[in-house]
């Protein structure tokens, strides 16, 4: 290789790590910011924004969710297995949102805990298959009384 | 070895041997398209939870890939083009870039009309949407500094530059959904462990992510051919070629 090459290979291979390092860095600067949403044990620990919008993430808990009659007004829990928060909403729910199923909810923290969301937006994780498999998953893993 | 590449690499046997390539390319893309998408929209079986809506999976994940692959093959080309000042690197770095914000721009299209029946909204600035987003501004920008330098061997080098530093985005849009929480859902396939998808499903999303590829390399033939007969527009081969064409 020529030492005209051989330099270029060089100073292209520096600005490559250059702006790798820079970068990294400055992600991790702004690494609060980048999270779309907080968790709930985060929440718990007061790391939101007291008094002021955020998103909270979070697994709806089974067996939690209550809506006031001939209203869409409705309570539930959401969890990071971990702690629990109750949210209230007024508004129509994504088709995915169902108990077990996690969700990002945007709104404000209450003063008597409760987060009063604004709007509800549903998290659907990974996995994909027919649903006769995910019934037999569910099956396996929950026994059988 | 080096004498190899670059015979393969002059612009004239690459017209020729590019050629003879761009029928078959068009003609596997074809059939792998029609095989994949008959797997994809009518064999392959409901999702228990996004019942038939999760279909357009085979859209939008293989030409999200797309966006990432040919960005990656766009920054290498550069790199080659920089280093060894071969042409043909040169123009298939230029020609990756138009082919490869189509890929970007289909993959947040599809992922905005999924989003919506799924998610329940159209956008959100995650962090895995945002740094895509960025990827097709990253193509839109090398485009357009490709052709605001009349000098094309200028052109070439400053797009590789700038396709260069553009490359740290490349692992932040993969690992953006490990890294911080998003709403986009983390990774199906791509990832060390078994992939979370039923192996009915997976094989038309393979199908497809193939077929893609090839694509890729017959577009990318179609357009280099052109690039290279205007750049070599004064030389010899392509007066004969030409010559030929004419007497034809």
């Amino acid at each position: 290789m020529t030492p005209a090459r051989k330099k270029r290979i060089f100073l292209i291979s520096i600005m490559v790590i250059g702006v790798a390092i820079a970068t990294a860095f400055a992600l991790k600067a702004f690494n609060e910011n980048l999270m779309f949403f907080f968790s709930v044990t985060d929440v718990k620990a007061g790391k939101a924004p007291a008094g002021k919008d955020f998103r909270l993430g979070g697994m709806v808990v089974n067996g939690s969710f209550k809506r006031k009659e001939k209203s869409l007004a409705a309570y539930f829990d959401l969890t990071d297995n971990q702690s629990v928060i109750t949210v209230y909403y007024n508004g129509i729910l994504p088709d995915l949102f169902r108990e077990g199923q996690g969700i990002v909810s945007k709104g404000r923290l209450r003063q008597d805990g409760i987060f009063e969301a604004e709007e509800v937006l549903a998290k659907h994780d990974e996995n994909y298959m027919p649903p006769e498999v995910a019934e037999s998953m569910k099956a396996k893993t929950t026994p059988a009384y | 070895m080096m004498k190899f590449i670059h015979k393969t690499a002059s612009p004239p046997y690459f017209y020729r041997l590019s050629g003879l390539w761009i029928p078959w390319l068009g003609a596997i893309t074809l059939l792998l398209l029609i095989a994949g998408l008959y797997g994809g929209l009518i064999a392959a079986p409901t999702d228990y939870q996004q019942g038939e809506s999760y279909r357009i999976i085979y859209i939008h994940v293989p030409a999200a890939w797309m966006s990432l692959f040919i960005y990656m093959a766009m920054a290498a080309a550069g790199a080659i083009g920089l280093i060894w000042r071969i042409k043909l690197a040169e123009t298939v770095a230029v020609c990756s870039a138009p082919i490869g914000a189509g890929f970007t721009l289909l993959a947040l299209v599809t992922g905005s009309l999924w989003g919506k029946p799924m998610w329940g909204a159209w956008w959100v600035w995650d962090a895995r949407l945002t740094a895509e987003l960025l990827l097709l501004f990253l193509y839109l920008g090398v485009m357009s500094l490709y052709v605001a330098i009349p000098d094309k061997r200028v052109a070439s080098r400053a797009v590789a530059l700038l396709a260069l530093v553009g490359m740290v985005n490349i692992p932040i849009i993969h690992y953006s959904v490990e890294w911080w929480n998003t709403l986009h859902q983390g990774p199906t396939v791509t990832k060390f462990d078994k992939p979370s998808i039923d192996m009915r499903m997976l094989l038309p999303l393979l199908i497809m992510a193939v077929a893609f590829k090839i694509y890729y390399v017959w577009a990318l033939f179609l357009r280099v051919r052109v690039e290279l007969l205007e750049r070599e527009r004064n030389t010899q081969w392509v007066k004969e070629l030409l010559h030929q064409s004419k007497e034809a």
